[in-house]
């Protein structure tokens, strides 16, 4: 059977290259970075030279540049970093209702210690309001952090903007580019944000490996105690194999940006137009304008979304949904409600994402399969569009 | 391990007892209070044994697969005897249900309840099971433990 992952935003696998730089460092080059004799210079030279790689690919300093465990730490460092660095001057913090859990978990533990959180809006298009955040900005504000791209509907927030914006009210700012690395440009000089969260394994690096982007001069709290490492700011040895890795994604990410945005936007745009064409009844959820190039969220009514997975399966194909019914707690996506998008429709959402070895025959072996399943299921459906809702 | 066991993939896969009845005797409809799907069954009575059912379900895998065993388990049952089937014996006879789905073989047990409600109501019969029975009822203390 064919096996055709679509699900790029999930992860991605290691590329060959990355793989190859990485085997070393497990068996023959295995020296801890802190050790002062050759076999740990030589690891903390491919540390530096890491370092060096992640901080090319967003134009940042490589001292810049804190490798972690990945974009969940980073995002957890940077809420809870500054949140106990800046206690003294204020308890507010300024996110949007559609960040990723490692973002909303993270504030949702913070109101518990008694600081106050505010949850921007999306408009119909997946966007914030500029003029909403700037509102929203009081004399206790410590914190702004609003994600570059979403990872269920790929739209791009205007991080410029909104970094500007809390610039002039002398507020740190954040953002989580974990779907962003890789596929949009990012200059974080130019974008004036205060830190940036990223993931390896989303950039066809391995997972558990990340970075915090930290601007020359920002100060906030340790979150991991222990060793000196990283600059004294986040101890613990080193995972080398997946910073040599996750520096590697990142020169490959640079070097091919072009061609992986082309390669991923055309396959992307060809599939949604042979779905919205030959599936009636299904709708594209977000703006299609400066969106994440591999990223199509789709609504088939009247199917639920873990039905439609399941089959997809059968098939070799894998993709994601924002069902209320495929999540642990039965809760419908929180991303699509934000956009307004009813909860009968989010329940046959499907998020499909594109990636670099993605093919044309992909796309048409999941259309040709999806087209069966979505009329089978709808025939098994208890609702239509003669009988409504 | 697959989300589901290979009797609830049969079931969801090659559902049994799709579809609608022509002229029915009793038609159910229950909508899922926790995730907001709806399945529909209708039975076919003769005498006072279900002949025939058959269902319509918008909802996640599992609760097209508690349909098909449910409407399969009472084909052939007298209407006290289907009457008696609880949500714990459709999932029994699916083999389990994860925790987090318990509740869409409770969907199916109340769609069939109301089929039969329907049923008693339009022939004027009265079932010992069915007294106080509120079709409408929101069932879902049956929701199972939800662990992370
Ligand atoms: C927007 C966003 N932030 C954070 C994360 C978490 O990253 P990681 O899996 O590296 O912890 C993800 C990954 O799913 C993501 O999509
Ligand atoms: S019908 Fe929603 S979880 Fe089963």
């Amino acid at each position: 059977m064919r096996n055709v992952y679509l699900d790029y935003s999930a992860t991605t696998p290691v590329k060959e290259e990355v793989l190859k730089e990485m085997i070393p460092y497990f068996t023959e080059k295995f020296g801890n970075p802190s050790s002062l004799y050759d076999k740990g210079l030589e690891s903390k030279d491919a540390v530096t030279h890491a370092r060096e790689q992640v901080a090319d690919l967003i134009n940042a300093k490589p001292s810049e540049v804190y490798f972690t465990a990945g974009g969940t730490e980073s995002d957890n460092w940077a809420l809870f970093g500054t949140a106990e660095k800046l206690k003294s001057k204020g308890n507010h913090i300024i996110t949007t209702k559609i960040e990723h859990h490692a973002i909303l978990h993270s504030c949702a533990y913070l109101e518990k210690e008694g600081y106050e959180v505010t949850y921007l809006d999306i408009d119909k298009d997946g966007r914030i309001s500029l003029k909403q955040l700037e509102e929203a900005i009081t004399d206790k504000t410590i914190l702004i952090s609003i994600m570059l791209v979403n990872n269920e509907i790929g739209t791009v927030q205007p991080i410029k903007e909104a970094a500007a914006i809390a610039k002039k009210h002398g507020v740190l700012f954040h953002t989580d580019a974990v779907q962003g690395l890789g596929n949009v440009d990012i200059d974080v000089k130019d974008m004036g944000v205060d830190m940036m969260s990223m993931s390896s394994h989303k950039i066809y690096g391995p997972k558990g490996s990340g970075a915090l982007y930290i601007r020359k001069g920002v100060v906030i709290d340790n979150y991991l105690h222990g060793g000196a490492q990283e600059n004294r700011r986040r101890a613990g040895t080193e995972n080398l194999t997946g910073i040599v890795g996750f520096g590697k994604a990142a020169e490959l990410a640079k070097a091919n940006f072009k061609g992986h945005v082309e390669h991923c936007s055309s396959l992307r745009n060809y599939l949604k137009d042979r779905i919205i064409s030959e599936i009636p009844d299904t709708y594209v959820n977000g703006t299609m304008e400066n969106r994440h190039p591999g990223n199509l969220n789709i609504t088939f009514k009247y199917i639920e979304g873990e039905s439609i997975l399941l089959l997809l399966n059968q098939f070799g194909i894998s993709v994601s949904t924002g069902s209320a019914c495929s999540s642990t707690s039965l809760e419908p996506s929180h991303v699509l409600t934000a956009l307004g998008v009813p909860v009968e429709m989010i329940h046959g959402t499907v998020r499909f994402t594109v990636g670099d070895f993605t093919t044309k025959e992909d796309i048409d072996y999941v259309v040709d399969n999806l087209k069966k399943i979505v009329a089978r299921l709808r025939e098994i459906s208890s609702v239509n569009s003669k009988k409504g809702w | 391990m697959a989300l589901y066991n290979d009797i609830v993939m049969d079931h969801f896969l090659n559902p049994k007892n799709v579809g609608e009845i022509d002229n029915p005797d009793g038609t159910g409809i229950y909508g899922s209070p926790v995730c907001g799907d709806m399945m529909q069954i209708q039975i076919k009575v003769e005498g006072e044994t279900i002949t025939d059912a058959k269902f319509k379900t918008f909802g996640c895998g599992s609760a097209i697969a508690s349909s098909s065993m449910a409407t399969s388990m009472i084909i052939g049952k007298t209407i006290e005897e289907a009457l008696e089937i609880t949500n714990k014996q459709i999932i029994d006879e699916l083999g389990g249900l994860p925790p987090v789905k318990v509740h869409c073989s409770v969907l199916a047990d109340k769609a069939i309840k109301n089929a039969i409600y329907d049923y008693a109501q339009k022939n004027n019969k009265y079932y010992k099971a069915l007294e106080g029975y509120d079709p409408e009822a929101d069932e879902d203390d049956e929701h199972g433990e939800v662990e992370e």
